[in-house]
């Protein structure tokens, strides 16, 4: 099976060989090949799972019973930024519920949508560990810790101006 | 840091005695002299609590600030691990002194260079308060701190874990030295461990010991070592603070296993929600390779040990042990039915050992100081201590180390200094959604892991959620069991048709929607799960609902018989209503209502929310101006 690579594509799949070389084609790190195959694509299509089933020789449906499997792996094209609302016992005791609301609220989403231009993708996610601060909002890699309704606006604010530098750099 | 090749133990010896002259000021028990201070060091949490609230940040202003003010050589900063007093981070404390400074601002950086390490004067305005408002200057005088005892998170707060060299200071990688130094009989390793009645951590209680001796007594040319850092619990972070503060002491631990059951590699399986923890982890490994530690011909001993690190993707079921081995090996993280156990058939079906983080780190300490010194602590049939997240509605949220039989009462009032906002305590969840909720008028058990199971829950790993009146138990129930029903990986049809179907019945009651013959069924069914399911997330998922229905069935009878949540929680059951006495007739909430269920004339109050139009989104309450507006 051929697999077509786009022009657009063709750095994303060498970077996607280098991969698949610095683990040495070994199946025992399909989830680690996986998960840094996210980290290029941002996402994992069709497209990349049957490249490494053809790659790693493993059956695509073994390849996408892994990908489907764990939550960390998303199929569908994500936003610039995650925003994850913890959902753990501490958080939501301590009102995160209201917390995920405000930001659907706000941005016109469900758990698990993106907007529309791409920069924010809503989930809910399981304990992140720092229920001392509760209730925590991750975006990307960023804790924000005792987190209010109140505050969601603002908070958002901080990445759309810091997506806006970015476009403008 | 300076890291060289050890080759034996008087190398390590050498290394230990020269790096605990380094450390030595920051231990309670050394000698101090506070008159005149030649050197501060400076300790600065880099746990995730306070990496959140900034203290990367702080950490790197300080740094400058005293390069600026050229005082490299009187000022020296380092990373720690979590002092477990979450709640008040970034935390800072100052040794000599001990002085304990709690939540700490990039702009409270330049009072502390000036004050405390140019004038020795102490930054009164950054020191704890208590409840009684009098002011605790050392990390000694906090009551938090006052009926723990931390052995699995010794070196937390009080070494830098990304310096190899602290932790050798500290008798790390000592027992392991000695052990193949003295080339120690394997069973005697086993028998230390028997005797010091070590039960895992991660929620079985299965003694540790016992395990370590079934991998031996499988022969086979391969084995491995299995550390399981996926915490998944909600409300749970014991693991990640062990490996984010003191990582060498879970690879000693697993080097030591290695040599004792014969297995030459490791795998350490850990969440990739921890990123911090994943670094922390790296790192360690990298420099015990450079020291020769770790890797091949340990100590020229001839013993080889690797040990490499897998990130779990998010999936709650690999916590449990035979689908932890699942995905090490890169596949769906489906369980098996046990037998045969993993330690006689494991990964790529070789004997496998696995035992959780903190009981890792509880091995070299036993080891160190004898089995007798540890079976002294705790019960009479749970040795030792056992770390605990301390969360939910409570004042002092954070992680803590108690020994075994230590009650919750002390827990939750001496230690976490009582309820926040001055409610009523109305019970306290361990165990995680495994576990269940044990009511107030338990709250003089000692934990153990005997007495949890006794009264419906269990010790878990360790997440001690605290909840008061205005928390409803119904939604509490239904809430684990979403994450139950969620996280069941379908295999066995108990399990993911199960828990659908108690989910399905919970919703209703929350809703108003159930009837009192639910109940019945309800238990039958959690008992049915209980009994067939396939591992130990089906097997344990009805027990949060079994422990509310026993003790708190009132609220489930309100829910169904009066239409009412009594704590105020379950949303189809609340009314949204405004105070008479309250409301200005401003107009405001009339006009941000979505259905315009709100009328009334302005300046004549009050206004009137129409409960049959309602649709109880709550966009009005935030938007009065007096806070007239409540649910009831």
């Amino acid at each position: 099976m051929d697999i077509y690579i786009d022009k657009t594509e063709e750095e994303n799949f060498k970077k996607l060989d280098e991969i698949l070389e610095t683990h040495g084609h070994d199946q025992g790190h399909l989830i680690t090949i996986l998960r840094d195959a996210q980290e290029v694509f941002g996402y994992l299509p069709e497209k990349v799972q049957s490249y490494l089933s053809l790659k790693l020789d493993i059956p695509i449906s073994t390849v996408n019973g892994v990908v489907s499997f764990y939550s960390l792996f998303s199929q569908e094209k994500k936003g610039r930024f995650t925003i994850g609302v913890c959902l753990g016992t501490a958080c939501y005791v301590k009102g995160a519920k209201d917390v995920l609301n405000a930001i659907k609220e706000e941005l016109g989403l469900d758990s698990g949508e993106t907007t529309l231009d791409h920069l924010f993708t809503l989930k809910d996610t399981r304990c992140i560990g720092a229920c001392g601060l509760a209730p925590v909002v991750m975006i990307n890699d960023d804790v924000h810790g005792k987190v209010t309704p109140s505050d969601i606006p603002s908070l958002l604010h901080q990445y759309i101006k810091k997506s806006k530098e970015e476009q403008d750099d | 840091m300076e890291l060289k090749h050890i080759s034996d133990l008087n190398q390590l010896k050498e290394i230990k005695d020269q790096s605990y002259s380094e450390i030595n000021m920051r231990l309670k028990e050394s000698d101090r002299n506070l008159n005149e201070i030649k050197e501060y060091q400076v300790l600065i949490c880099s746990g995730t609590g306070c990496t959140a609230s900034k203290s990367q940040i702080i950490l790197k202003k300080l740094n400058q600030e005293i390069q600026k003010r050229n005082l490299i050589n009187k000022v020296k900063v380092y990373k720690t691990g979590c002092f477990g007093f979450c709640k008040l981070g970034p935390i800072i404390v100052v040794h000599p002194e001990r002085i304990f400074y709690c939540e700490v601002s990039e702009e409270d950086i330049d009072e502390i260079v000036d004050k405390h390490f140019c004038q020795n004067e102490v930054v009164e305005r950054l020191l704890y308060k208590g409840d009684d408002k009098q002011v605790k200057k050392t990390i000694d005088e906090l009551d938090f701190f006052n009926d723990q005892q931390r052995i699995a998170l010794r070196n937390c707060g009080v070494i830098n874990p990304e310096d190899i060299n602290e932790y050798i200071a500290m008798d790390g990688y000592l027992m392991l030295a000695t052990i193949l130094e003295e080339k120690r009989d394997r069973n005697t390793i086993i028998n230390e461990l028997l005797n010091s009645g070590l039960r895992g951590r991660g929620g079985g209680g299965f003694p540790t010991g016992k395990k370590w001796e079934y991998a031996l007594s499988y022969e086979n040319d391969e084995k491995f070592v299995v550390c399981n850092a996926d915490e998944g619990d909600p409300g749970a972070f014991m693991d990640r603070s062990i490996l984010e503060g003191d990582p060498h002491s879970v690879i000693e631990a697993m080097t030591i296993a290695g040599y004792t059951i014969g297995a030459s590699k490791g795998f350490v399986y850990v969440r990739a929600e921890y990123p911090i923890a994943v670094e922390r982890l790296r790192i360690a490994i990298n420099q015990a390779k450079e020291l020769g530690l770790l890797g091949q011909n340990i100590l020229n001993s001839g013993f080889n040990f690797e040990l490499d690190i897998r990130l779990g993707a998010g999936a709650f079921v690999c916590g449990e042990e035979t689908a932890l081995l699942q995905s090490v090996m890169g596949m769906r993280g489906e369980p098996r039915p046990r037998p045969p156990f993993p330690a006689k058939v494991g990964l790529w079906e070789k004997p496998t050992l696995n035992n959780n983080v903190e009981t890792y780190a509880n091995v070299p300490i036993i080891l160190k100081n004898g089995a007798d010194w540890y079976n002294k602590i705790g019960t009479e049939n749970s040795k030792g201590t056992k770390v605990f997240a301390l969360a939910g509605q409570v004042i002092n949220t954070g992680l803590i180390e108690v020994p075994m039989g230590t009650t919750l009462r002390t827990i939750v009032y001496n230690i976490g200094g009582g309820i926040d906002n001055q409610r009523e305590l109305k019970a306290v969840q361990t165990g995680g959604p495994s576990g269940g909720c044990i009511p107030v008028s338990l709250i003089d058990t000692p934990i153990d892991f005997e007495s949890l199971s006794e009264i419906g829950s269990m010790m878990g790993s360790g997440g001690l959620i605290v909840m008061d009146e205005t928390d409803c138990m119904v939604d509490i129930a239904r809430f684990y069991l979403e994450f139950a029903q969620d996280e069941s990986c379908g295999k066995c049809v108990p399990c993911r048709i199960g828990t659908k179907r108690l989910l399905e019945m919970l919703t209703k009651i929350t809703e108003g929607k159930g009837k009192e013959e639910d109940l019945k069924i309800m238990e039958e069914l959690c008992y049915d799960i209980k009994e067939s399911s396939l591992c130990g997330l089906g097997q344990t998922a009805p027990n949060p609902i079994l422990s509310t229905l026993k003790y708190f069935k009132d609220e489930y009878l309100a829910h169904i018989n009066e239409h009412k949540c009594p704590a105020g929680v379950c949303n189809a059951l609340l009314q949204v209503v405004i105070s008479d006495e309250k409301c200005i007739a401003c107009g405001i909430c009339a006009r941000v209502c979505p259905v315009s269920a709100i009328t009334g004339e302005r300046k004549k109050p009050p206004y009137e929310i129409h409960q049959d139009i309602c649709i109880k989104c709550g966009a009005c309450i935030p938007k009065c101006p007096t806070d007239a507006i409540y649910k009831r």
